[in-house]
């Protein structure tokens, strides 16, 4: 399957023709059209967008917030940044689709602490819109009204979650909060608000200007849509990749160039390794997690060392917060440490360590400890050299 | 609200909706183990010991902050709860000082308790121990952030019940430390030393700075006069701190306290008394001069002063507010003063030799003997200060039976009381006790409410308002009160007094006399009382306060044979030389 770009086409759409369709329509018209569309949330936990907007839209509570993530901290990935440079026109407008379809006239960015060099361009496409009548007062001469501000974050990866980039926002200390009440109901200083990735509102213009039947036309089943992937690690060509959803794996290494690979990181530091017999699987929400980040090892590299980098990244970002996650990872890392040099005398004494990875998951108070074990189950499984030979616990 | 149906444990159960899960557990009698959770305080969820299963769901739900929904199907001891907790705990004691006979709290602390009844005999992840990381020396609340799971219970206190919030996660990760601004120490941030902290506290990260080894060598020295003098509210939380149920026990505290060998034991509620005799006449003096002179500089409303945690926190944050406080120092003060005084003439003792330990419910007490300017009759008023956890430990120490005790009295002198002086124990009880005295004074009547209770200042809403009519005959010189209206509030817990305090600033209200109380339920609910606190647990104690001043022959301060004495040997006067040099003090604005 070849490249199939949407968002990243060379001919964008006018500026300003969705949103001109958008306020054409009633607001309940723009959110069942997203809803219908089936597109999910593109930050990687893949909540359906429309549901979402739907929640927040029949919320009660005053001065309703549209937030983008642009705080793209999972290692490896880096498509929210060319969005962020490129169709920084895309996102503002479907930022503002989103406030007129749950009610909103406020939008704050919430940009990643690397990423300040991509302010003034933000800001210029912003002034660009609002000379052009297609954001600020009276949008388009209506009664509509929606702005929006650049929040830098503090470079905590934790406040990739939304509720912690909700209390970062706020000025506390970026930890996550307990649900519920989520965000829909009680957000950024206790209104309603909806939190969605760069990609996720750059999709919302193609969508209301083709209609959600065009979209459902992309992807396969209910992974519907284009999905944006960052490449890198050992491939002849790293890069930002458009394919439609539920592409394998291998078609997206095809495009890339990848030779003698060992093992893929899909998803982040926090998604899913997979092997070189796994690459009919799909990027998919059924599948492999399609959250952007694919990283290619191949057999020069050692695992183990893999694993090492990962779970130091995760001991560093863990918040601290709740138990598994703040104590949990530390472990982890021990553990790995004692496989790689070889102090690890039987397989039963992984066996607790396996236990915590899966109590991790369950017991972790937001995604970042719920997710930061994936790696240490994926590889110490299928790649590690343990006593009595490779993987296979 | 409704109730709903929910399953706990193949069981169906009929809840309130909007319960948590762990309240219709709770209510259901099914235990479930917490760590982070406190009843006084907001939900945190970040423990993780209270996770359970519900069916359907991806992850296991925190118990103490998720609400039920009908037909939830909930499971307390499935094998992934059984495996989640015990994980969780071993994560916690992994990295917690477990060296439990070096603990302030061991034997009464939550975390070792649990890993009792979970049976944690083996912990694969424990790696090298951890040492002790004592920090610094505070007057009266001292940390060992070795011992501390990072349950923020600490933290909400200081935040939520306190408006003080001198302490906060610090860092990250594993090395998420509860620290204050800059990592100064707890006596360099606007900490009250109040000691809720303590309180809340799950383990012993958190205990006061201890005296009792001075005690016993002031004790076991022949050469010096030990003269202890014991707080209201330690008598109905000593049977407590001792692990008996909450009772009031006078007399048993009194014989094991002579039982350490101690010269006398003597009562700060005859102090109590006194203060409510000085300040009730300041009080009487400043509405004088406001409403009959017309004197700017009587400055109104006048508030209480016998809270330390209070006075270091007016000190910081409403400093502009000082000259409301009243100018008497607090029961303890004054009873220090007096010993090394009034009492050491009496007992024939060179004042040098006298040594007073207070027994308080309080860690700001602690504080509050450091203060500089305590030494107006030359020596230090108070030399040591224990709070009622510390004469308990000093209790068994000894080995001194407390449940078979008899009954005995104080020593004479200063060993008299009234139920006005115990009820200072109590949120509310100087108010009261000041009322039953003042109201007196000025009308030359007993205050008319049935039995001497005065139960709108009583009870444990955070603010608390009450007006008291002036009849139209007054006594002689109180003219000027004739059928005014003396309008009082009370606050208990700093948040409170936080809230009184700004709309004093503002102009408000119009209150002649505020009672504040830095802790929750005011004495009963303090720093230094037996640990653990709950709502119910100081409802108890109040009642048990109130008990005694029932029992009581003499329930009005100005009754009291002993002060009587006093003035009438030693004072001469309320508001008189000897009581502005002994028993009034000032303050001064703190950073």
């Amino acid at each position: 399957m070849a490249e199939m770009r949407v968002l990243t086409a060379e001919l964008q759409p006018e500026a300003g023709a969705a949103l001109k369709k958008a306020l054409g329509m009633t607001a309940a018209d723009v959110v069942f059209e997203v809803r219908e569309s089936g597109m999910k949330g593109r930050g990687g936990a893949g909540f359906p967008t429309g549901i979402k907007w739907n929640l927040a839209g029949a919320a009660s509570g005053a001065d309703k917030m549209v937030i983008c993530n642009a705080d793209e901290g999972e290692p490896g990935t880096f498509k929210d940044r060319l969005l962020l440079e490129k169709y920084s026109m895309q996102l503002l407008e479907g930022m503002t689709i989103a406030g007129y379809a749950i009610g909103s006239s406020k939008g704050i960015i919430y940009l990643r602490a690397e990423y300040p060099y991509l302010v003034p361009a933000i800001m210029k496409a912003r002034q660009d819109l609002i000379d052009r009548k297609l954001m600020g007062h009276f949008i388009l001469g209506g009664n509509f009204t929606f702005d929006v501000e650049v929040r830098l974050g503090a470079g905590a990866y934790v406040c990739g979650e939304e509720t912690s980039l909700i209390e970062s926002l706020e000025g506390k200390r970026g930890e996550p909060r307990n649900k519920p009440p989520f965000p829909v109901n009680s957000g950024y200083l206790g209104r309603p608000t909806i939190v969605n990735n760069v990609e996720t509102f750059v999709n919302v213009p193609h969508i209301i200007l083709n209609g959600s039947d065009w979209y459902r036309g992309l992807g396969i089943g209910e992974n519907t849509g284009t999905k944006l992937f960052s490449v890198s690690g050992d491939v002849e060509k790293p890069g930002v990749y458009e394919l439609q959803m539920g592409s394998t794996i291998g078609e997206l290494l095809d495009l890339a160039g990848a030779e003698d690979v060992q093992a893929v990181q899909v998803g982040g530091a926090s998604g899913i390794t997979i092997t070189a017999g796994e690459l009919e699987r799909t990027l998919s929400f059924d599948d492999l997690p399609p959250g952007g980040s694919v990283i290619v090892f191949d057999r020069s590299r050692d695992m183990m060392d893999v694993l090492e980098n990962f779970l130091e990244f995760f001991v560093h970002e863990s918040c601290g917060q709740c138990t598994p996650c703040r104590e949990g990872n530390v472990r982890l890392l021990d553990v790995t440490r004692s496989i790689r040099d070889g102090r690890i005398a039987s397989r039963e004494e992984l066996k607790d360590f396996f236990m915590l990875a899966e109590i991790m998951k369950l017991g972790s108070k937001c995604g970042l400890g719920q997710t930061s074990p994936n790696c240490f189950v994926d590889i110490v499984t299928k790649l590690a050299e343990l006593p009595g030979g490779k993987g296979g616990i | 609200m409704p109730n709903i149906s929910v399953t706990i444990n193949g069981v169906n159960r009929s809840v309130r909706e909007g319960v948590t899960i762990l309240e219709a557990c709770q209510t259901a009698g099914v235990e479930i183990p917490t760590l982070c959770y406190h009843p006084d305080l907001s939900l945190a969820g970040n423990c993780r010991m209270c996770l359970v299963e519900v069916e359907g769901w991806r992850t296991l739900a925190i118990s103490c902050v998720t609400p039920v929904t009908p037909n939830m199907k909930i499971r307390t001891h499935s094998k992934k709860v059984r495996h989640a907790r015990r994980t969780v705990l071993k994560l916690l004691l992994a990295a917690h000082n477990v060296n439990c006979p070096e603990c302030e709290r061991n034997g009464n602390c939550e975390l070792q308790e649990l890993a009792e009844k979970h049976n944690i005999t083996v912990n694969e992840f424990q790696t090298s121990p951890k040492p002790c990381s004592f920090e610094e020396a505070s007057p009266g609340v001292m940390r060992d952030n070795s011992r501390c799971i990072l349950c923020t219970r600490c933290v909400r206190t200081c935040e939520e019940l306190q408006s003080v919030a001198v302490i906060k996660p610090v860092g990250r990760s594993n090395q998420v430390r509860i620290s204050t601004f800059m990592d100064r120490g707890l006596n360099e941030v606007p900490c009250t030393q109040c000691g809720q902290c303590i309180n809340r506290c799950p383990t012993g990260a958190l205990f006061e700075t201890s005296e009792i080894r001075q005690v016993w060598e002031a004790i076991e020295d022949p050469d010096r006069f030990v003269v202890v003098q014991t707080a209201p509210a330690v008598r109905v939380g000593i049977a407590e701190a001792l692990g008996f149920p909450t009772d009031r026990s006078t007399g048993r505290m009194v014989a094991a306290i002579r039982g350490l060998g101690v010269d006398r034991v003597l009562d700060t509620d005859f102090t109590a008394d006194l203060t409510i005799i000085e300040e009730g006449y300041e009080l009487i003096d400043r509405l004088k001069r406001a409403l009959a002179d017309g004197d700017q500089s009587a400055v109104l409303p006048m508030t209480t002063s016998c809270s330390p945690g209070w006075i270091k926190f007016i000190e910081h944050k409403y400093p502009d507010l000082l000259p409301n406080v009243s100018s008497c120092k607090s029961p303890q003060q004054m009873f220090g003063a007096l010993a090394k005084t009034y009492l050491a003439g009496k007992e024939n003792v060179d004042p040098s030799k006298v040594v007073c330990v207070s027994i308080m419910p309080c860690t700001a007490k602690k504080f509050e003997k450091e203060r500089p300017e305590m030494n107006s009759s030359g020596y230090r008023d108070v030399d040591y200060v224990l709070t009622t956890r510390e004469l308990a430990s000093m209790i068994q120490e000894a080995g001194i039976d407390f449940a078979n005790l008899r009954d005995e009295k104080f020593d004479k002198w200063m060993g008299d009381s009234t139920g006005a002086a115990v009820i200072f124990g109590a949120t509310g009880g100087v108010m009261e006790a000041a009322l039953r005295t003042a109201y007196e004074v000025v009308t030359g009547q007993e205050i008319p409410f049935n039995g001497l209770n005065i139960t709108p200042v009583r009870g444990m809403e955070g603010i608390r308002e009450a007006s008291i009519t002036m009849p139209e005959r007054m006594a002689k010189g109180y003219e000027f009160l004739a059928g005014a209206t003396l309008k009082v509030a009370v606050a208990h817990g700093l948040t409170n007094a936080d809230k009184l305090m700004d709309r004093v600033r503002a102009g408000e209200v119009d209150y002649h006399f505020i009672e504040i109380m830095a802790c929750p339920g005011g004495c009963l609910g303090g720093g230094g009382q037996p640990i653990p606190t709950t709502p119910e647990i100081r409802q108890k104690r109040a009642e048990a306060i109130y008990a005694e001043d029932s029992a009581l022959h003499f329930r009005k301060s100005h009754a009291n044979p002993e002060i009587q004495l006093l003035y009438a040997e030693f004072l001469k006067e309320p508001l008189g030389h000897r009581s502005h040099e002994l028993l009034h003090t000032h303050y001064r604005t703190r950073d």
